[in-house]
């Protein structure tokens, strides 16, 4: 995990903070509407490729009305790609049995679904990198303990997401400072890798112990209080429901091949 | 080993998030319990520690590369293996949320595979066994590395069953399991090289950190609640899975079969029916296991049927799919920019 991957997560974190309609939204209704496409998305059959591209448009349109930049998003799925790339590459190589033919090719089941795989890929990522941009880690965590999260988990991870960029602070300085001293030092040996992990985990450690007295100090009783009031409201319900509507007509319907065939003329 | 979305079927995903739901609200519990106050910002901060830990590089002895530590294992031996869990949890649906490093509905898969494993098997069963809370050199070097590996090769051969529940990888399983158990037998080297350096650098500089920290890991793990978890574990993974993926090609699938009641108006006649019908025969192809087995047993006279089983897809048909779906995403696209102008 490098600097530049940091620098990422603060983009993520100021993308959260805008102001669009989707970030209005309350963060239970994205939630539960993002984890309703992804279940859909991979609910298709494993050579499905046309019928998944309508659902496109879930991650297209939330990230216009988020007034997202795309291109952010898309450098993290290209990163994040080789992974399902690696296990999907296999297929071709497994599964070579001809299921179809275009224009003389003969297309085997394999290629036809790792194609599937990649769209699922962008399609799951894109949509959970959605929800977090136009939501933010924040309201987020709150709005996943008001769904049934228990209170010390979502803690957890308001705690984790605020002292992320502290600590990591700390453990680039350390570096930096180590860089220095050293000159072209590759990498560490085990023996300074300890002490200095060590070391960061000390201070890591005395930091908590802290924040724990100031928050004792501000009357904390093993009870942490979120105090965030977001309300449900009716558009809430009509972007869950309308959302999901459309979710189950395009896993009934392939839509994508409706359009093809009106558009070619009724072939087959 | 983050499993994407991309290669996890529903039933697997959802059994494996109600496994994890069930662990993280009994590990929630168990630290309320505790009444430690001070665990509350020491679980966050050391959350973060382990993402800070992973942007430092070490060189491995003997080799040219380069390894990092992983922070399951360090993290169970500082806060015991319940306040650990939901640390690992919380780093990993972090990184779900900010790098894509695995998706959300793996996201249950993921934390069960790299935090159940290192903090509910490895730390009390191995680590323990082998320090038995003694700090000694040579104990703490073994106990790391071996509960470091044992962790991860439970975790990496989970992976290979969930991926394999899911079907979508066409990857054997033995190759599968001969990819995955070598390269995680390294990983899990480099995991304990990484954890006993530190470890051992913290309990010498400063012993009572250690001390301190373990008043939870001291309360020993029982084995009745692990085990009975490892079965619920088992029965919801092995129902779910075997429920929905042998009689039907998935349970969404099955379960909007059944809402629109396909078989209940399969009489009737209409455009809604051809639909349907239309919906039918395209789930008829998909490969699906038990009836692949129950096909191969009766072979030798249903040679129509396997060959049936193979879509034929007509050259119009396929043209039908591109164009249509090159189409949709066009429109997709469009409507995503038209939404931006406004």
């Amino acid at each position: 995990m490098g600097l530049g991957q940091w620098i990422e997560i603060g983009h993520m974190d100021e993308l959260g903070r805008m102001e669009s309609p989707v970030h209005r939204l309350d963060a239970r209704s994205k939630a539960l509407t993002t984890l309703v496409f992804i279940v859909v998305v991979m609910s298709f059959p494993r050579y499905e490729v046309s019928a998944l591209m309508p659902l496109f448009l879930y991650p297209f349109a939330i990230l216009s009305l988020g007034r997202i930049p795309p291109a952010c998003i898309v450098r993290k799925i290209l990163v994040a790609a080789p992974l399902a790339l690696v296990i999907g590459m296999f297929n071709p190589y497994f599964d070579r049995q001809p299921v179809a033919a275009v224009c003389g090719y003969v297309i085997s089941g394999g290629w036809l679904s790792f194609a599937s795989i990649i769209i699922r890929f962008t399609l799951t990522v894109g949509a959970a990198l959605a929800l977090v941009a136009c939501t933010g880690m924040d309201r987020l965590g709150a709005g996943l303990e008001r769904l049934g999260l228990p209170r010390v988990f979502a803690v957890q991870l308001l705690f984790l997401y605020r002292y992320l960029f502290v600590i990591a602070a700390e453990g680039s300085r350390m570096t930096r400072s180590l860089e220095l001293r050293s000159a072209g030092l590759q990498s560490l040996r085990l023996r300074v890798y300890g002490s200095l992990v060590g070391h960061l985990l000390l201070r890591s450690m005395d930091r908590a112990d802290r924040v724990y007295r100031a928050m004792v100090a501000r009357g904390f009783d093993g009870e942490i209080r979120v105090m965030r009031r977001t309300h449900f409201r009716w558009t809430d319900w009509m972007f869950m429901i309308g959302w999901t509507g459309f979710f189950i007509v395009a896993r009934l319907w392939n839509l994508a091949e409706l359009v093809g065939r009106w558009l070619t003329g009724g072939v087959s | 080993m983050h499993m994407a979305d991309a290669l996890i079927s529903p039933a697997v995903g959802g059994a494996l998030w109600m496994v994890t739901a069930g662990l993280i609200a009994y590990c929630a519990r168990k630290v309320k319990q505790t009444m430690n106050d001070r665990l509350v910002p020491m679980m966050g901060v050391l959350g973060a520690f382990i993402f800070a830990a992973q942007m430092i590089n070490f060189s491995i002895p003997g080799t040219g590369s380069s390894g990092h530590l992983g922070g399951g294992l360090i993290l169970t031996i500082l806060l015991g293996p319940h306040a650990a869990f939901l640390v690992i949890a919380s780093v990993l649906t972090m990184q779900a949320f900010f790098f894509a490093d695995g998706g959300l509905l793996a996201l249950g898969c993921n934390i069960f595979n790299l935090g159940f494993f290192p903090a509910f098997i490895a730390y009390p069963f191995i680590y323990r066994a082998i320090t038995r809370d003694e700090h000694g050199i040579l104990r703490a070097w073994l106990a790391a590395i071996v509960a470091a590996v044992v962790g991860l090769q439970l975790g990496a051969f989970s992976v290979v069953l969930e991926t394999k529940a899911s079907g979508i990888s066409e990857l054997p399983f033995s190759t599968f399991v001969l990819l995955m158990l070598p390269i995680h037998l390294a990983i899990g080297i480099i995991e304990g090289l990484a954890t006993a350096a530190v470890v051992l650098f913290v309990a010498h500089a400063r012993p009572e950190a250690m001390f301190a920290a373990q008043i939870e890991a001291n309360k020993s793990v029982t084995l009745a609640p692990v085990l009975i978890g490892l079965m619920v574990a088992a029965l919801i993974t092995g129902g779910a899975v075997s429920w929905f993926a042998s009689t039907h090609p998935d349970g969404l699938e099955w379960s909007i079969a059944k809402v629109t009641g396909k078989e209940e108006v399969s009489g009737s006649e209409g455009d809604l029916h051809a639909k349907l019908a239309h919906l039918q025969e395209k789930t008829a192809f998909l490969p699906d296991y038990s009836f692949k087995v129950l096909e191969s047993d009766a072979a030798t006279e249903t040679i129509p049927a396997t060959t049936k089983r193979w879509p034929v897809v007509s050259a119009g048909t396929s043209l039908a799919g591109i164009v249509g779906g090159l189409m949709t995403l066009g429109l997709a696209g469009l409507i995503g920019f038209a939404l931006k102008a406004r």
